[in-house]
Formats: structure tokens, C-alpha cells, sequence
């Protein structure tokens, strides 16, 4: 085993770790919106560093690899704000540790 | 929008999408590629309007990679203030929905600024009309629209308006 | 090689199950969509570490389909749940 596979492997180690970060933000985080927060951020760092640790391992992957971290860094936030736009037009109340809802007070005239 | 440069553009992010996909860079490959992204360019041109705007100017590739490092240092930032969060047993969230103002008119760069927001430091896009973008702040230092537009969009602002019109 | 691949693969195994507890408690549909979502790309991760224990790149393009597809169902499911629990 080479030291290029090595790193690979931690680097896949250290994404692992920012997924556990997601999961525990999933399980832990008080309301829908700053789940989603959670979510959408831990896995997006987690996945491309898991992603870029393989390639290291296998190198001649490495653009397929590539091509599915452009992929998700582009559509995982955007399935995020669809989510957090959905929750909020459907009324899902945030955490009552919130301070204020600047889009709940203007959401009569956005409609 | 009119763009002479939209085909252009169109055909070579469809054919380095279809090399990617190959993952090889082989004669036959690229024949092939090269016709399906011409047939894509002769029927999509007209409404494949996501392109369009790109400058294509040293100006605008600097601010793209200037973009793209300060795009990944704040996601690290991001990942490492949840990852305190998270291992917080008290939890502390402070979360607001708050307005930011963009002064972005080309729809990709506001698509990017939103994706942006959304991968940094407790921000997430929920909304967006017009020029008001409506954020979900998990630490929310304010709500005045103007301190938190300076805060949220400044810095990725400065960037998408060299790379598109 | 295999071996040291278990690590990532078991801290990954703990996203997955803390992803699905949110799953299945909810409470809200949303929140369920949300897990899910995660659920999803935690299992992109498990797809690649299979194409690694098993040398066969196959399982990457089984990753960019399942990404694509999930992706489009959660936007789908969105624009269900805009309709709202009034």
C-alpha cells in the first residue's frame, strides 16, 4: 500500500467524520430549518472529501469522482433552499429560540 | 440576454461533460462527443439560457478562482462551526430568517450566490424575490437587513459581479 | 487495503443510523424528506467505498445515476409538500 493510498484513506476517514457530523445534526438539531442547515453542509464537505480520498486510492477514477463532487456541490444546496422554501410556505414552525421571521412578516406581499 | 457566445459556451461545457462521463480522452470518444453536443447546441441554443452571461475575460476566470478557493475555505468554516454545534450538549442556536439584499441580475449568479449562502458559516437560502433574498441565520448577531447583507452576500457579491453581466 | 477501508466505513455506517432515527420519528413530512435527502448522500459515500472494496468502477456510475435521481425526487417532493398543512 502506497502512501498516496494512505492519505486517501484518511481523507475518506476525515469525510466519514463530517457525514457523522450530518447524521448527529439530523438527530439533534431543534427544528426543520437548522436540521436542514446541518444536513446540507456536513454532507457536502463529507461526501467531496470521501470522493477526492478515493480518487486518491484510485487516481484513474479520479474524474468520474470529480464529475459526482461538481454534481452534488451543485445540487445539494439546491435541494436544501427547495426544502427550507417548501417547509416554510407549508407553515412549519421554527424553534422557539428564534429571534425573527423577516419572510413570515413580508409573506403577504411576496404572494 | 442575447449572447453571441451562448453556442459556443453550450458546446463545450456538453462536450467536457461527455469527456468527463467517459472519463477517457480517446479519438472516438471525442468524435462522438462532438456530434451529440453539436446536436445539443443546434436544438437547446434558445432556451439553455444558463451559460449566458459568463464573461469570458481574464478579469472574470481571476474572480472565478478567487470564488472557488473562498468558496471552500468558508464551507470548511461552515463544517467546523456545526461540527461545535452539534457536539454542544447545550445547543446553542440563536436562528432568524433574515432579508439580504443582492445587487446580482443575472439569474446564474444569483443561483450561485444562493448555493453559496447555503454552504456557509449558519446560513441557509430560503427565499428569494426580486432583489430581497430571505436567509435562515443559525447564529443571527442581527436582523437589520443592511448589517446582514454586508455579513452574508458581500464578499461572494464581489466576485459573481466580475464573472457575469 | 479493504481492511483500512472499514473505519470510514463504519463512522459512515453511524451517519447513516442517525440519519435514519430522524427518518423514521419525523415528525414532520418535511423533516422525513430532509433525513432522507441525507440518507441519500451518506449512501453516495457507501457507493464508492464498494467500488473500492471491490476494485470495480461500475458502482460510480451507480453513484452519479443515484445522485441525479434523488436529487430530482427530493425536488419532486417538495413541490408536494408547498401545498401545505393548512
Amino acid at each position: 500500500m502506497n502512501a498516496l493510498a494512505i492519505l486517501g484513506v484518511m481523507v475518506m476517514t476525515a469525510g466519514a467524520v463530517f457525514l457523522a457530523f450530518a447524521g448527529l445534526g439530523l438527530y439533534r438539531m431543534p427544528d426543520t430549518y437548522t436540521r436542514i442547515q446541518a444536513g446540507t453542509k456536513a454532507t457536502t464537505l463529507g461526501t467531496i472529501l470521501t470522493l477526492v480520498g478515493a480518487a486518491l486510492i484510485m487516481p484513474d477514477w479520479g474524474v468520474k469522482l470529480l464529475l459526482i463532487a461538481l454534481f452534488l456541490m451543485f445540487t445539494n444546496p439546491l435541494s436544501s433552499q427547495v426544502l427550507a422554501r417548501a417547509a416554510h410556505r407549508a407553515g412549519v414552525p421554527a424553534t422557539k429560540e428564534s429571534k425573527a421571521d423577516a419572510l413570515a412578516e413580508d409573506r403577504e406581499e411576496l404572494a | 440576454m442575447s449572447d453571441t457566445f451562448a453556442p459556443v459556451k453550450i458546446f463545450s461545457v456538453t462536450l467536457l461533460f461527455w469527456i468527463l462521463l467517459n472519463g477517457a480522452l480517446e479519438v472516438d470518444v471525442l468524435l462522438v462527443g462532438a456530434v451529440v453536443a453539436g446536436a445539443i447546441t443546434f436544438l437547446l441554443a434558445g432556451s439553455l439560457s444558463f451559460l449566458s452571461g459568463y464573461r469570458l475575460t481574464w478579469e472574470s476566470a481571476r474572480a472565478t478562482l478567487g470564488y472557488l478557493g473562498y468558496f471552500l475555505r468558508e464551507l470548511l468554516k461552515a463544517n467546523l462551526s456545526l461540527a461545535r454545534v452539534v457536539m454542544d450538549p447545550a445547543l446553542p442556536v440563536e436562528p432568524a430568517i433574515v432579508k439580504v439584499r443582492t445587487r446580482l441580475k443575472n439569474p446564474v449568479a444569483r443561483l450561485l450566490l444562493a448555493n453559496s449562502i447555503t454552504l456557509t458559516p449558519g446560513t441557509l437560502t430560503v427565499e428569494m424575490k426580486g432583489e430581497w433574498l430571505y436567509v435562515h441565520w443559525v447564529f443571527a448577531k442581527t436582523t437589520d437587513p443592511n448589517v446582514a447583507t454586508a455579513e452574508i452576500v458581500a464578499d461572494f457579491e464581489k466576485f459573481l459581479e466580475k464573472m457575469y453581466d | 487495503m479493504t481492511d483500512t477501508l472499514l473505519l470510514p466505513a463504519a463512522i459512515a455506517a453511524l451517519a447513516l443510523a442517525a440519519a435514519f432515527w430522524r427518518f423514521l420519528v419525523g415528525p414532520r413530512p418535511v423533516d422525513r424528506v430532509v433525513a432522507f435527502d441525507g440518507l441519500t448522500i451518506i449512501a453516495i459515500t457507501g457507493l464508492v467505498l464498494s467500488a473500492l472494496a471491490s476494485g470495480r468502477s461500475i458502482y460510480l456510475d451507480v453513484a452519479l445515476v443515484y445522485a441525479l435521481l434523488s436529487f430530482l425526487g427530493v425536488i419532486v417532493a417538495a413541490r408536494y409538500l408547498e401545498g401545505g398543512e393548512q
